[in-house]
């Protein structure tokens, strides 16, 4: 052993050495966050503006282009989506509106805790109420007659010895102001027979227009299922296998929806099933979709897919719901879309 | 105090001046070790605080696939640590596994970097996690060996208070940078691994490099007796008298050679004013890499045999035993938060108050153990956790529960964490240290690990009540049952 006289030196020279890298990744990092609040040379325009949730023919999302307003809600009009965007101060982490109701989801990292809320929000996107949130937003939804919203958190339950994960998916009566806290509390009907598990997760509820029936995804058993669901009945009934975050067609017929091509992994393919023939058919779409999809009409399904050469941003494309066609760059640099 | 230095052998005297002005009672190796731990664990809680949210939000998918992939993690690393204590020593070199554990660990940090799908990230995870089994026995070994057999507790109470110390700052630093930097995820995983780097650094630089010490004529004749083949009962038993000799503070023990030692009776004499052999730190590398040298290598036949020693088969058994009825800290908080309707806002809070009872209560049990027996301490340990059961079966919501609950369950761990790898030094030869901690600590790990899967079906099929109601009645019947085996006087085994 070298005297301690060496040992120290190398030590401290270690200290320094490593400091000095560990110093050079935040000031990088804090760099890279700066310039993303900066506005790019190239980047789309996006103003300042009054932004309500009863403009038709407007299509809302999260923008994610660099400058100032980068994660706001942001809107552009429905027939020429690459004009000029709109911005609010409303920032999100996910948000859906329809018929004058809004849903934002918000996660700021703190240092004893995350924090994580959902806003329920107005017309005017004034917040109504909030609600704290048990882990990191995923899924976020309005039904049709903005009565019923509905959102997807992940809970990571313990950080002292291990990593564990689940989902919540909570559902609130915005007439009542009646908040279900957690779909698993609902009566399940899987594969004909009456089901309980410990290890059931809901996520990615959309709505149906009668103010009852939704359709989510439940994951149990290392299987998931698309299940209809009855908000009055509290109860979800199997309907096919390997479904994820569906997404109800405008006129109610069809589920598009993110399907797991391979086991195990990160891959998942966008489909259209018919719930009347139970028929699925692959969209046009060859990357791999994880996102649940939104109708922007009864012909057009649009979706985020990861921004190419860009980490931690996202483009919205669209695509047909019939599996024609090619996809096509609906809005560069934004999520979450929510047409009104 | 007084003891160590009246008791510690003259080439320890550099050491011993050293030791005084620090910390009373702990040999400087522990303390070098304890800040590795600290060192690594910060690095590490920073990547676990942050990984849900680096999933969902930059790489965009569902933690769920990767969630149940963890469970599985636990379990490869309990045996992982099986085979880090066996090489350990088997190549009678601590030092080197550990740091080897250490090295693996720190070299996923900067891969997490570049994996981007989850298959990827599993893999690197699961490297980590091989990371973490092999340096935990070595590790505690050379705690072990580096302490007299009465100061064992504190020792590993100081160890363990450092860890947890680690393990509460980790999400603190990650969540300084998170907020320095939005979205930087790369920076939090790049800092990792220059602290993990920094604490392999402190491993190298400053924990002596020893190969095995000789522990005297006692241990020679365990491995002797198992290398010549003779595992049988009487030969172990002749061994397991032998080693008494090494530590063996009375001559009571010596005269009841058939039979497991009466362990809190040596922590009481060792306490008193009996002169301990131990410990070994300050001993020259060189000369004790010779000594190494000269004897053949620890093959695994060695460590099985010391599955025939009762008093580890005791241990081991009744460590497993109560794992099989110890419910996941996952599952606890769960209940907790439904039994006191905890907010979810609250919830990620929960297992801070856990750590925070251990980090206090670490040091001062580990000694109390030390003083009233190891034993008797990681059985009361225990009930402390039975009395958090049963809190969270019958006591009324009131605003104290969660706070109660969460002392209780902080006490089981200070009472257990440490004080069971304490527990082995009077029992295993110093020689296989290492794969004797590995054996008591992976029983207890799968049991745990059987016990979560259990507690799962039976929360499907019963619910979370009856579920936790059975797990008490278990761990009951198990801590009388251990009571039982591990009783001073007992002549069971």
């Amino acid at each position: 052993m070298t005297p301690l006289r060496r040992r120290l030196l190398v030590l401290v020279t270690a200290v320094l050495l490593l400091a000095g890298v560990g110093t050079g990744l935040v000031l990088h990092a804090a760099d890279r966050a700066d310039r993303a609040n900066r506005p790019q040379s190239g980047g789309p325009a996006v103003s300042t503006g009054k932004l309500t949730l009863d403009q038709k023919n407007r299509l809302t999302f999260i923008n994610a282009a660099a400058g100032p307003h980068r994660t706001a809600v942001a809107s552009v009009p429905s027939a020429d989506p690459e004009a000029g965007r709109t911005a609010s101060d409303l920032k999100c982490a996910r948000f859906y509106a329809a018929a004058g109701t809004g849903i934002c989801l918000q996660s700021n990292p703190g240092v004893l805790k995350q924090s994580n809320r959902a806003l329920l929000l107005d017309a005017d996107l004034r917040t109504r109420h909030t609600y704290a949130l048990a882990g990191t937003p995923s899924r976020a939804r309005v039904s049709p007659s903005g009565r019923f919203v509905a959102w997807t958190v992940f809970v990571s339950g313990e950080s002292y010895s291990s990593a564990f994960f689940s989902t919540r998916t909570s559902v609130l009566d915005t007439r009542t102001m009646k908040l279900t806290p957690s779909l698993e509390d609902f009566s399940i009907t899987l594969d004909g027979k009456s089901y309980r598990a410990a290890d059931v997760n809901f996520w990615g509820v959309t709505f149906a227009s009668d103010d009852d029936t939704f359709y989510a995804t439940l994951n149990t058993g290392n299987k998931t299922y698309l299940v209809r669901g009855s908000l009055s009945r509290k109860s979800v009934t199997t309907l096919v296998e390997n479904v994820e975050c569906p997404s109800l067609s405008p006129d109610g017929t069809r589920v598009a929806f993110k399907k797991r091509v391979l086991s195990r992994t990160s891959l998942w393919h966008e489909y259209v099933l018919d719930l009347r023939t139970l028929k699925e058919t692959a969209l046009a779409e060859r990357h791999s979709v994880d996102d649940q999809a939104t109708w922007l009409d009864d012909r057009t399904v649009a979706y985020a897919l990861p921004a190419e050469g860009k980490v931690g941003t996202s483009d919205l494309w669209s695509v047909p719901a019939d599996g024609t066609g090619k996809p096509r760059l609906l809005i560069a640099g934004a999520s979450s879309p929510a047409p009104l | 105090m007084y003891l160590t230095d009246r008791s510690a052998p003259a080439e320890a005297g550099t050491d011993q001046g050293r030791r005084r002005g620090l910390r009373p009672g702990v040999a400087p190796v522990v303390l070098v070790l304890g800040t590795v731990s600290l060192i690594t664990d910060i690095s590490s809680e920073m990547v676990t605080a942050v990984l849900p949210l680096y999933l969902v939000s930059t790489l965009g998918f569902s933690p769920l696939a990767f969630g149940t992939l963890d469970g599985v993690y636990n379990g490869v690393s309990a045996l992982v640590q099986l085979t880090g204590g066996h090489l350990a020593d088997r190549i009678r070199n601590h030092k080197l596994l550990a740091g080897l554990g250490y090295g693996l660990s720190a070299l996923c940090k900067p891969l997490l970097l570049l994996v981007s799908s989850i298959g990827a990230l599993g893999t690197v995870l699961a490297l980590d996690r091989t990371g973490k089994g092999l340096r935990t026995a070595p590790r505690d070994a050379m705690i072990s060996l580096s302490t007299p057999s009465g100061k064992q507790g504190r020792a590993f109470g100081v160890h363990r208070a450092m860890d947890t110390t680690g393990a509460m700052l980790g999400p603190l630093a990650a969540f300084l940078i998170l907020s320095a930097a939005a979205d930087g995820y790369d920076a939090v995983f790049g800092v990792s691994a220059c602290v993990a780097v920094l604490g392999v650094v402190v491993l190298v630089l400053f924990v002596p490099a020893r190969g095995q010490r000789d522990p005297g004529a006692a241990v020679d004749s365990v491995a002797g007796e198992a290398r010549a083949g003779r595992t049988s009962d009487t030969g172990v038993l002749a061994a397991d008298a032998g080693q008494e000799g090494r530590t063996g503070p009375t001559g009571v023990a010596h005269t009841r050679v058939p039979g497991p030692r009466q362990d809190a009776g040596t922590g009481r004499a060792d306490a008193t004013d009996v002169p301990e052999p131990l410990p070994l730190a300050g001993q020259d590398g060189e000369s004790e890499a010779k000594a190494a040298v000269g004897k053949p290598p620890v093959r695994v036949r060695e460590a099985l045999a010391l599955l025939r020693l009762p008093r580890l088969r005791a241990l081991a058994g009744c460590a497993a035993l109560l794992g099989l009825t110890t419910v996941s800290d996952a599952f606890v908080y769960l209940l907790l938060q439904r039994r006191a309707g905890i907010g979810d806002q609250w919830f990620t809070l929960l297992p801070l108050g856990t750590a925070v009872v251990f980090l206090l209560l670490a040091v001062p049990v580990g000694a109390f153990a030390d003083r009233v027996g190891r034993h008797t301490v990681f059985l009361a340990g225990h009930g402390a956790l039975l009395t958090g059961y049963a809190l969270l079966l019958w006591a009324p919501s009131t605003p104290v529960l969660p706070f109660l609950v969460l002392a209780l369950h902080g006490v089981f761990y200070a009472a257990t964490d440490g004080v069971l790898p304490a527990a082995l030094a009077d029992i295993v030869p110093a020689e296989l240290r290492a794969s004797g901690l590995a054996i008591v600590g992976t029983s207890q790990a799968l049991a745990r690990f059987c016990c979560s899967l259990a507690f799962g079906a039976a929360w499907t099929v019963w619910g979370d009540g009856p579920a936790l109601a059975g797990s008490a009645v278990g761990l009951l019947c198990c801590a009388a049952v251990a009571s039982r085996v591990l009783r001073p006087t007992g002549g069971s085994r």
